[in-house]
């Protein structure tokens, strides 16, 4: 996405995006394997597992998103539907 | 309470104080305005941290007692918070051209601080009616595309008030008292007291009057009105209703509710109006669970919430105020030449998903470690998930499509100085409330009784969070968004409303279309009788000849002279 004076931001270069995810990744599993070394004292059992909150948060976020999604096919419309 | 206070007590009383200011705002230009804008909330703020604890100024009225000024731990804090946001709005406001707007704001704001302080119903419910009608004004001021809104935002709200008043006169005819203390809604009165607040705090199924009102208020218009309406409901849910459990799954309800419209939804600011239902819903959660721990963190997330929530709209309203835009279909990039309001955003981003180091973390987390210790598994999993539903539909969603997404070819700078300076204020206090979060647990209800920096809190909600993060870029394709809106129980006043009332109006029409065809057949039908026999060429108008005349008479007298002889 080159900006009008022809070079953009480093922010927006493909090779920047690539780094990014790398870093991201390496985070994700560093956090995980944190919960090698952290007792989490689980309330509720499965909650004191290793990378419980890993897990739980993907999944929570794919089922809402695919949850909204089956709901907009219902109620999503034009929106000057209310002829705004 | 000493005298003295009674005395001075309707010149500080905070919220007649900032009414007071707005009222004289409303004449005011150039710089004494803009001093006295500044200057105002400050004062309030300082009124409120040196008027000490307990009631002043008692009325009495009609054998009731009214208590316009009660101060405690709970009152302060929600006090400071609204001072320190109607300083910051007024601040962002500064460059707004329609300038009754932030006088309006400053009475709606001073009407919150009237409910917070108010120690009977009765006072309560007329500062909550004013703050409806301030607020509708607020909203009104962006001009002609807000008013269906606003008409739609006060019907509501009158109605709401109709539910309270309704309640509250149940309520003193039961117990004799006016005073606003800790009930319960076991009785058809306190039900309406209650379904008075929740309507106010955007519960489900009323929650569409705030997406479908604020998003139409102005860039500095709807900063305002975030923080008041919702917040005072839920001082007064405090105050009112802790440990009702019914709020647990109100809350839950609410909390969803906002992640999946917000996730459907395109239009930024409407993002952020959405996001608060969401967050009002974890703050209900809590006073439903209405142990202290839940207390306290429902408290303090109203507290962190007002500041946050009032940044991210800033930085929306900032976006909306350099291009003129707000849908996300029409923004990205603008981090480019945007860069303090894109960091003021992402500020606001993850302080509102509640990430370490900022005042969410060290706000909700009690939230949910207090249905934790109560043992409310269900509870407890459900808000976990929410958490992470907010990371997904305001943490990275607005920022990513307002700010990065693709390249929309706008270049806007950074806004004014004045909202900047407001942006970064607010952005400073959530940063700094997260690193520092005593200060905030020191003015809370309860003693605190919580750790929010331990390694497992850190690194379980660090995982929570980035790997929602994760699966928000792994379906970035299924959250791209297109021009539409979303249907929400307002469909029902919106358009089933109307088009029923349309459909009996035409079928009436119909009626009294076939009556009136039928009276004025009947009419005519008489009126043409009439003619027939009294018109130029009726029978009873036509000309008799004398001769017949005299015939006649000659043959009645013969007949009555036959009789008389008979």
């Amino acid at each position: 996405m080159p900006s009008a004076d022809g070079k953009d931001y480093w922010l927006a270069r493909p090779s920047t995006i690539r780094l990014l995810w790398v870093v991201f990744i390496v985070i994700l599993a560093l956090t995980v394997l944190a919960d090698l070394f952290i007792d989490h004292h689980g309330d509720f059992g499965i909650d004191g597992t290793i990378g419980f909150y890993a897990w739980y948060g993907f999944v929570s976020c794919v089922v809402l998103v695919i949850g909204s999604k089956a709901l907009g096919v219902l109620l999503k419309r034009k929106d000057d539907y209310y002829g705004r | 309470m000493g005298a003295s206070l009674a005395l001075l007590l309707p010149a500080v009383l905070p919220g007649l104080v900032l009414i007071a200011a707005g009222v004289v705002l409303l004449r005011l230009r150039g710089t004494v305005r803009d001093v006295v804008v500044l200057a105002a909330p400050l004062i309030v703020l300082w009124l409120i941290w040196v008027l000490p604890d307990g009631t002043a100024g008692n009325i009495h009225w009609l054998g009731y007692e009214l208590v316009p000024f009660r101060s405690d731990r709970l009152s302060r804090l929600f006090g400071t918070v609204f001072s320190i946001m109607a300083f910051a709005g007024g601040l962002f406001g500064l460059r707004q051209q329609r300038r009754a707007e932030t006088p309006l704001a400053y009475m709606y704001a001073g009407a919150s601080l009237g409910v917070v302080f108010a120690g009977d119903l009765i006072t309560v419910f007329v500062f909550w009616e004013l703050m409806a009608v301030c607020s509708t004004l607020v909203i009104w001021m962006a001009g002609r595309g807000a008013r269906g809104a606003g008409q739609r935002y006060i019907v509501i709200h009158l109605l709401g008030g109709v539910l309270l008043m309704a309640g509250i006169a149940g309520h003193i005819a039961q117990t004799g008292s006016l005073a606003f203390d800790a009930m319960h809604a076991d009785s058809p009165a306190n039900g309406l007291i209650l379904a008075g607040f929740l309507l106010n705090a955007a519960a489900w199924p009323i929650s569409a009057w705030l997406p479908d009102a604020y998003p139409q208020a102005s860039w500095s218009g709807t900063v305002f009105l975030s923080a008041f309406t919702t917040k005072t409901a839920v001082f007064v849910l405090l105050r009112g209703f802790a440990g009702e459990e019914i709020l647990v799954w109100i809350g839950l309800i609410m909390a969803f509710y906002g992640i999946v419209y917000a996730i459907l939804e395109n239009d930024m600011r409407r993002i952020l109006a959405y996001s608060i239902v969401n967050q009002v819903g974890f703050m209900v959660t809590g006073i439903g669970i209405g142990t202290e721990m839940a207390l306290n963190g429902a408290a303090s997330h109203a507290f962190v919430h007002i500041i946050y929530k009032a940044l991210l709209l800033m930085s929306a309203g900032s976006v909306m105020f350099m291009t003129g835009r707000t849908k996300c279909t029409e923004l990205g990039g603008l981090f480019r030449t945007m860069p303090i309001t894109t960091i003021c955003g992402i500020v606001g981003a993850l302080s509102i998903s509640a990430f370490p180091l900022t005042s969410g973390f060290v706000a909700k987390s009690m939230i949910v470690d207090g249905a934790a210790r109560d043992h409310l598994t269900i509870v407890w999993f459900l808000l976990t998930a929410a958490s992470a539903g907010v990371f997904l539909h305001a943490g990275i969603k607005f920022p990513w499509f307002v700010f990065f997404q693709k390249d929309s070819g706008l270049r806007p700078p950074d806004p004014p100085w004045t909202m900047r300076a407001a942006m970064l204020l607010l952005a400073f206090l959530c940063i700094g409330i997260g690193l520092f979060p005593a200060p905030l647990y020191a003015i809370l209800p309860f003693p605190v009784d919580f750790v929010p920096y331990t390694g497992s809190h850190v690194v379980s909600q660090l995982q929570l969070l980035l790997f929602s993060g994760l699966a928000f870029f792994l379906m970035l394709g299924w959250l791209k968004r297109t021009e539409a809106i979303t249907l929400d129980v307002d469909w029902l006043w919106r358009r089933l409303g109307p088009a029923a009332a349309r459909w009996i109006d035409s079928g009436t029409t119909r009626v009294a279309e076939a009556l009136a065809d039928r009276g004025w057949r009947a009419v005519r039908r008489t009126l043409e009788t009439i003619y027939r026999h009294h018109g130029p060429a009726g029978i009873l108008a036509r000309t008799w000849p004398t001769g017949s005349m005299a015939f006649w008479a000659v043959f009645l007298l013969a007949a009555y002279l036959m009789l008389y002889y008979l």
